[in-house]
């Protein structure tokens, strides 16, 4: 059925994206924005696939994929919070680090092939009609992605730790004045941002391509950085938007699979037309949900 | 510093990171120069350069594999090469670069190195530019070559429409050129004139390598009950491993991919540059391009062995091996052409009359799909 199948689609095709950019909401909620996802979510890539294809298990490929992808949040955290790097040519130079490396180390892995994370179909409820196929039918991480930005939203609204996560993203004086290093927080913060996006890097080739290509994720690390912003910073939101991307691309080849005349060119767009609208959006109602942290300039007031 | 700088610069700046990842990054990675050039530059050097990966079991494998032949037959010349460029002014500084480095014959292989490749060239007439599947060679010292894997894919077509059960083949395509076009419409014409039921459905990806995109173009199709996919992609491992899981059979492109599909693989129309590009080559180096029918448009069709069919898999059937080994007999002694008149359009009007059968250059300029494939070229 075709809206089922587009569902589906979105969902598959989007759920690597969810990760992305629930890693970068809570970095950015922490003040700290990290455009080197793109390189988290390669590095995570492949540090999965390889470990998938040595061990056999696409579970230990996924943890190791958490791994790498902490690793470079690490690297970002440390050039920006303690080198006083900026924080967004940083971010750049790791996406390509990234890039470049995992071309340089993959390239024994490109004919190697692995035994991915298979669907788990949940009882009766992967029946239902529409809904069933798309959200409970599925492999882990995938379920995963889905769950992830409600516990977000509790985590951050409701635990100590998302409170003196918010309050050394708006008010890192706040938190120091509670006893905790704001630095600290935001390190915290960013190395988790890395891990769940190469958790995302994971989930693209475990349970989705089933294989290592250089640059697979081909931008979607730049578009969850986008969709964090167009989801003004709150997990449901960016989550939302990473699930419209998905069913932008699968709308449209569902369509075309059925012979339907679609333009290709208009959903090559989307991912920029959706960037310029928020920018259009965002400079009127942005100033209310900025996290202030992001404003700050580094080394001045945050430490 | 206005408060929302920061987050407005990240987001362009994730734009403007995103257009250029989407089209490859361009790592400059011309590292890959032999290393025995110390000898004051005795050797001569030529620069080659790829879209992609040198692994994507595909066009940029088949034609690294190519290089690779090359070099084995002449040690004498030094490659300089440069992969992930793409297709933009970027490709213009690294011919630049090569050039600078020393090569006198460069070998941009991918489509649209073309126009970067007419720029550089009209700055360095000295320079031989060897163009893979370019339009034209509008400049003396440009030679654009390519082979007409169509005809190749009119052999694979026959393969899929005699193997296919439910008469849906699917076709996952990058951009509409008339290349992509022609292997679209060889393959139907292929698979109709043994299978008259059979239907080929295309998609379209908008990219040349994008996996993701390519497992989900081709789930799109397996859901329309598609039992055989082909495609024209770069890297073309993806499709053929998602037909494989879903228990579908593939026809593979540019380069063998039947280790990918033990139960599912059909064929492939694949290349074979390695001879083509020594020859090339060595003609260019030898000063003797000017001239030379490798001068201006060199094509080449099945009657060449750069063109060449994939070994069949253990899914084809002996009946159907005789029908397209047979077929390949006829077209490799130029008794069978794949566009023999009357060919229809998808609108039903009359593209190639009775009778005719038109040749390469003529083909070359393809802007529309057979009768009997589903879909449609998307409108700009």
């Amino acid at each position: 059925m075709f809206i089922e199948d587009v569902l589906a689609g979105a969902v598959r095709y989007g759920s690597s994206v969810i990760f992305a950019t629930q890693g970068e909401v809570i970095s950015e909620r922490a003040g700290v924005i990290n455009l080197g996802v793109e390189g988290s979510m390669l590095c995570g890539a492949l540090a999965a696939f390889a470990t998938a294809s040595a061990t056999g298990s696409a579970v230990l490929g996924a943890v190791a994929g958490l791994v790498a992808g902490a690793v470079l949040g690490m690297l970002h955290a440390f050039l920006v919070l303690w080198r006083g790097a900026n924080q967004l040519a940083s971010g750049l130079a790791i996406s390509f680090l990234g890039l470049g490396l995992t071309a340089a180390l993959g390239v024994s892995f490109v004919s190697k092939q692995i035994t991915g994370l298979g669907a788990i179909e949940i009882p009766l409820l992967s029946d239902i009609p529409i809904l069933g196929k798309a959200f409970f039918s599925q492999d882990a991480l995938t379920y995963l992605a889905l769950i992830l930005p409600f516990a977000l939203v509790f985590l951050l609204a409701r635990t100590r730790w998302g409170l003196i996560l918010r309050a050394t993203g708006e008010r890192p004086e706040v938190a120091r004045a509670y006893g905790y290093d704001p630095r600290r927080v935001r390190a915290v913060a960013v190395t988790i941002g890395g891990a769940l996006a190469g958790l995302g890097g994971a989930q693209l080739v475990l349970a989705y391509t089933l294989n290592w290509t250089e640059n697979v994720t081909v931008g979607r690390g730049f578009v969850a950085v986008a969709l964090v912003i167009f989801g003004a910073w709150r997990p449901v939101g960016a989550a939302l938007g990473a699930l419209i991307f998905g069913a932008a691309l699968s709308l449209q080849l569902q369509l075309q699979a059925r012979g339907v005349d679609v333009s290709i060119w208009l959903l090559q767009m989307t991912p920029y037309l959706l960037t310029l609208l928020v920018l259009v959006v965002t400079s009127r109602r942005q100033s209310q949900q900025i996290p202030e942290g992001l404003k700050a300039v580094f080394g001045g007031s945050s430490s | 510093m206005k408060p929302t700088h920061t987050v407005r610069s990240a987001l362009a700046l994730s734009a403007a990171a995103l257009a250029m990842s989407t089209t490859l990054a361009a790592c400059g990675s011309d590292s890959d120069t032999d290393s025995a050039a110390a000898d004051g530059g005795k050797k001569s050097k030529i620069g080659v350069l790829y879209v992609g990966p040198h692994t994507d079991y595909g066009y940029n494998q088949a034609a690294y594999e190519g290089i690779e032949a090359l070099k084995k037959e002449l040690p004498d010349v030094e490659v300089i090469s440069a992969e992930n460029v793409p297709e933009t002014a970027e490709a213009s500084r690294v011919m630049e670069k090569m050039i600078k480095d020393g090569a006198t014959v460069i070998l941009p292989t991918s489509y649209g190195h073309y126009q970067p490749a007419l720029e550089v060239a009209a700055k360095h007439p000295e320079v031989v530019f060897l163009h893979q599947g370019g339009p034209k060679a509008v400049k003396p010292n440009v030679g654009s070559y390519f082979g007409q894997i169509y005809e190749a894919q009119f052999l694979t077509g026959k393969a899929a429409g005699l193997s296919t059960k439910t008469n849906k083949l699917g076709y996952v395509v990058a951009f509409p050129i008339p290349q992509t076009l022609l292997n679209i419409n060889a393959f139907e014409l292929g698979a109709k004139s043994v299978n008259p039921k059979v239907k080929t459905t295309v998609v379209f990806t908008a990219n040349w390598c994008d996996p993701a995109k390519q497992a989900e173009a081709a789930k799109s199709l397996l859901d329309q009950g598609a039992d055989v996919l082909s495609q024209h992609q770069d890297c073309t491992k993806t499709i053929v491993e998602t037909a494989e899981r879903a228990g579908a059979m593939s026809v593979g492109y540019h380069a063998d991919a039947s280790s990918l599909a033990p139960k599912g693989w059909l064929t492939g129309a694949v290349w074979n540059w390695g001879p083509l590009y020594t020859d090339m080559v060595k003609t260019a180096l030898d000063g003797k391009f000017a001239g030379s029918k490798y001068d201006a448009v060199f094509r080449v069709g099945i009657e060449d062995p750069t063109i060449a069919v994939a070994p069949f898999g253990a899914a084809v059937t002996p009946e159907t091996k005789k029908v397209v080994e047979e077929a390949e007999k006829a077209m490799r002694a130029g008794e069978l052409k794949p566009f023999t008149g009357p060919i229809k359009d998808q609108k039903g009007k009359v593209v190639i009359p009775a009778g005719e059968s038109p040749d390469a250059a003529a083909l070359e300029s393809t802007d529309y799909l057979v009768e009997g494939v589903v879909g449609n070229i998307p409108q700009s």
